[in-house]
């Protein structure tokens, strides 16, 4: 792992993810995390969100999109999956879908299509930190806090730390 | 007939407390000399046994031929070339053959049969009682005169102790040995392993030990009420050792055996499942089988045998319980109990005494020793030779050994069988 | 030895046993089936995985329930689902296990669930399929039954999550209970600190006590203080004969009835991997009773073996 110092600053990223987000609140909006980097930034936005649209009465969800990836033949079963938790009927939510980096576009299809056996829902829009470039399928992100190029021989990679700070490193692709 | 020099070997005869370098001579099917050559004696082959072990041919006391009535499982052809290539000249089958050997005809037919492969020396054990079903008692002196060198009920117990009193009584009165497996038939019904650790894992149906304590204390008390000569076959534990030991201190006149398979395997070796693991007995836990290594070795246990049982391959593709029990083993008998020798410090010339003129003894053969005059059944081995086991190498139809892919030490070289030679290799 | 339930690189293969199985493929396990709870409940019970995929049934041995199971978790991964049952085994030679098993590879099978009255079957058709089939032992004769075994864990897991502080006893036919020895192996494995078993010494192997198991014989004893009460199923064939004199004396000295169950602590779990003998292996009362967890192992059972279907049809070499 290498630390790179031009690497973006998670925490900036996610006071602007907010502010761009804004306009994307209506009545019957469901903000919806995919595990893990989205499921994070879901947690830590939900409750500034709700406080700021105390009429919408906002709804929080989170998603783990293992059991329909397309690399399921390739590489099996995730070893770790989280239960996904949608505490809340989808049928005609608005949701927000929340994820870290955009990259392939595939993870959203597999939570979008998840999403759907759930109920259907009145939108989907997708906000993530940083849109990495490189995608495969006709999907991209309405918001993106960051553009940033990233050659495809690497991960751009969200962790936490113990103070529930966010931060990205740089991993070589496995 | 064959004029036959063997050079330089080590001779080991232990029935005459040879153990030297010497050369053999070898004319008429004969030993006709031993260190010197016989006058005018010009031998038309002259075998190098320098490096080598001369010893008599090995005698075991337990080898299924499955003829006749079993010939896709292994015929007397391929078993008997099995036998020449593990150094065996002489050996004894049981009668669960189909039909059982049970009729004089039967028994003069199979001995015909063999004796024209000129291969080994084919004693059968006959029936004890017809059909093996413990009911009726066979006819043991037309069986004797047919060639029968005992009586045995195989695999099959008697249920009915007192048809086991009078078979042992009748053959008591003619001096037939009588040789019987100690095994209680209600308490190993269906069982297919050792009632311990594994089986408790494994889920399999048991056999305890107390089915072969049992048993054998029957047979015990019964051959001495009755005089009649028995050999016990297969034992397999600890507490059978123990009795067998105390019954000869008091002067009970009874042989036993073990078979090569159990002076080395334990119920773990079935690891998951391993049919070609199920044996008859099981093979049971480490103590039990040290016992049974100490017994060879201090002579509790008479002797060693192969117990060779060939299966066909269908048979054994089954899941435990329903696959057919035994091991192939004619090519395993010697380096078994060589390996067991050099792990319980048995001197080579006493280990060897244990397949050639202990198990000749038991069966009331003349065989098993190379004194002067005596018939040229004669192997030839090189103890520090190791070979690996391979199942689609060993000349028995049946592949069915748990030794498959071990590294054993003892090589045949050469075999004769009455002067001439039945193998090379 | 290599255990034939791994690739080479040590992932899940074959679910065979739960014997010898890593703590860690055990937690995977567990904790996909977690995720699986969830998709039972939604609108769309499916989920894609095994799309394409076809998970072939073989009941050498019949049960209704098991093979139901099965067929729904299979069914909710969306694969394809044969159902043969074959019959007894008592008729069923090996050769006719293979050629079944040949048959049914051409026509191209991804996985089998195989139920066999014989202890090891299971690890038989594992050893001789072609290397892309996936084989989960369903039951074999006294051996195992995984898939029962981890639910029943799964279940104690999400009622009493500390499991390193837990006593848990098993009652009644260890002997010829597979759903014992899948369960002893995976409670071991995963640290449960003490496992009981109590039983009469006839339906008890010779050496349990080699399995990690602490032996009780007297139920007012085994009972005390334990947090998990697991009831095994007494065969109707084993009630009257030299196993046991009667089921009113089994019921008399095993059966679990509220005075018994009053022994554990107060908050125990009363299990049994059905179908429930009422009134010889438990009383009515404990088995709707509110300590009862026994329906809920049904649920879970399904969200267990889908876990454990996808996870093999995931692992290919």
């Amino acid at each position: 792992m290498t630390l790179n110092p031009q690497l973006p600053n998670a925490e900036d990223l996610l006071l602007i993810l907010e502010q761009k987000l804004a306009p994307f609140i209506q009545p019957k909006t469901a903000i919806v995390g995919i595990h893990s980097g989205g499921a994070w930034i879901a947690e830590r936005l939900f409750p500034s969100l709700q406080q700021s649209h105390p009429d919408y009465s906002l709804v929080l969800g989170m998603l783990d999109s293992s059991f329909y990836r397309d690399d399921y033949n390739q590489r099996g079963l995730h070893a770790e999956t989280r239960p996904s938790q949608i505490p809340f009927d989808v049928e005609e939510q608005h949701i927000i879908l929340l994820d870290d980096v955009f990259y392939t576009g595939r993870t959203i299809r597999a939570a979008m299509n998840e999403l759907f056996d759930y109920g259907r829902p009145a939108s989907i829009s997708l906000a993530v930190l940083v849109d990495r470039g490189g995608r495969e399928l006709p999907i991209c992100p309405q918001v993106a806090a960051l553009e940033l190029e990233i050659p495809p021989q690497q991960k751009l990679q969200l962790s936490r730390d113990e103070n529930n700070q966010l931060q990205f490193t740089l991993e070589a692709h496995a | 007939m064959n004029i036959v020099e063997i050079k330089q070997g080590r001779l080991i005869d232990p029935k005459h407390n040879i153990d030297a370098i010497q050369d053999i001579y070898i004319s008429n099917g004969r030993i006709a000399g031993i260190g010197n050559a016989p006058d005018g004696f010009a031998a038309d082959q002259v075998i190098d046994a320098t490096g080598l072990v001369v010893c008599p041919g090995l005698v075991d006391v337990s080898a299924r031929l499955r003829e006749p009535g079993n010939e896709y499982k292994a015929t007397l052809k391929s078993e008997l070339h099995a036998a020449v290539a593990g150094g065996i000249t002489s050996l004894a089958c049981p009668p669960d053959t189909d039909p059982v050997l049970d009729e004089s005809g039967l028994v003069e037919m199979l001995k015909h049969r063999a004796e024209q492969l000129h291969l080994s020396n084919v004693y059968p054990l006959g029936a004890l009682t017809r059909q093996l079903a413990g009911k009726q008692l066979t006819e043991m002196n037309e069986l004797t005169d047919a060639g029968c060198v005992g009586f045995t009920q195989a695999d099959q117990a008697i249920v009915d102790t007192q048809v086991l009193w009078r078979a042992m009584q009748y053959a008591a009165t003619f001096g037939f040995t009588v040789w019987l497996r100690p095994q209680e038939p209600y308490l190993s019904q269906s069982g297919v392993a050792h009632d311990g650790e594994v089986a408790a894992r494994l889920g399999l149906k048991t056999i305890p030990v107390a089915a072969e304590t049992l048993a054998l204390a029957t047979i015990i008390h019964i051959a001495r009420e009755t005089g009649a000569r028995v050999h016990l076959c297969r034992l397999s534990s600890a507490e059978g050792v123990t009795m067998v030991r105390e019954a000869k201190q008091k002067g009970l006149k009874i042989s036993c055996d073990v078979s090569a398979n159990h002076l080395h395997l334990t119920e773990h070796d079935i690891g998951f499942f391993d049919t070609n693991c199920h044996l008859r007995p099981p093979l049971r836990s480490q103590r039990d089988r040290d016992a049974l290594r100490q017994g060879l070795a201090d002579g509790t246990i008479d002797l060693v045998c192969s117990d060779h049982a060939p299966v066909d391959e269908d048979a054994k593709l089954m899941p435990f319980a329903e696959a057919e029990a035994g091991a192939t083993g004619l090519e395993l008998l010697l380096p078994l109990t060589l390996k067991w020798a050099e792990e319980q410090k048995v001197p080579l010339a006493e280990a060897l005494t244990r397949i050639t003129s202990v198990p000749a003894a038991s069966l009331g053969i003349s065989q098993g020793h190379l004194g002067l005059d005596a018939q040229a059944d004669v192997c030839i081995f090189d103890p520090q030779q190791y070979w690996k086991v391979k199942a689609a190498n060993l000349l028995s139809q049946g592949k069915n050994t748990p030794f498959n892919g071990l590294e054993l030490a003892g090589k045949v070289r050469y075999t004769l069988v009455n002067g001439q030679i039945a193998y090379s290799g | 030895m290599h255990n034939p339930q791994l690739t080479k690189d040590g992932k899940l293969k074959h679910l065979l046993t739960t014997e010898g199985l890593p703590r860690a493929i055990l937690n995977q396990i567990l904790d996909t089936a977690e995720s699986f709870v969830g998709v039972a409940e939604r609108e769309v019970k499916k989920v894609p995985l095994l799309r394409g995929k076809t998970v072939c049934n073989i009941f050498f041995e019949n049960s209704t329930r098991t093979r139901t199971t099965f067929e729904i978790a299979a069914k909710r991964l969306s694969a394809d689902v044969i159902t043969l049952n074959v019959g007894t085994s008592s008729q069923s030679k090996g050769e006719t296990i293979l050629d079944t098993v040949d048959n049914l590879t051409a026509m191209h099978a991804d996985m089998f669930v195989v139920r066999h009255a014989e202890s090891g079957a299971a690890h038989f058709i594992a050893q001789h399929v072609a290397p892309h089939i996936h084989v989960i032992n369903a039951g074999d004769g006294r051996h195992a039954h995984p898939t029962q075994g981890l639910l029943d864990v799964f279940t104690i897991r999400r009622y009493k999550p500390e499991m390193h502080n837990l006593r848990v006893a098993l009652v009644g036919d260890v002997l010829h209970s597979r759903v014992a020895r899948s369960e002893i192996h995976a409670l071991t494995t995963l640290g449960i600190p003490e496992v009981r078993v109590i039983a009469p010494k006839t339906l008890l192997p010779q050496h349990v006590e080699k399995l990690g198991v602490q032996v009780y014989h007297d139920m007012n004893e085994g009972l005390k203080d334990v947090d998990v009460i697991m009831m095994l199923r007494l065969q109707n064939e084993r009630m009257n004969g030299a196993l046991l004199p009667s089921a009113q004396e089994y019921f008399k000295c095993y059966g679990l009835t509220q005075e018994k169950l009053a022994l554990a602590k107060p908050d125990a779990i009363v299990m049994h991997p059905g179908p429930m003998n009422r009134g010889v292996e438990i009383d009515s009362a404990v088995a709707d009773g509110k300590q009862s967890v026994i329906l809920p192992q049904v649920t879970y059972g399904i969200a267990v073996r889908m876990a454990v279907m996808s996870i093999l049809a995931g692992n290919s070499e």
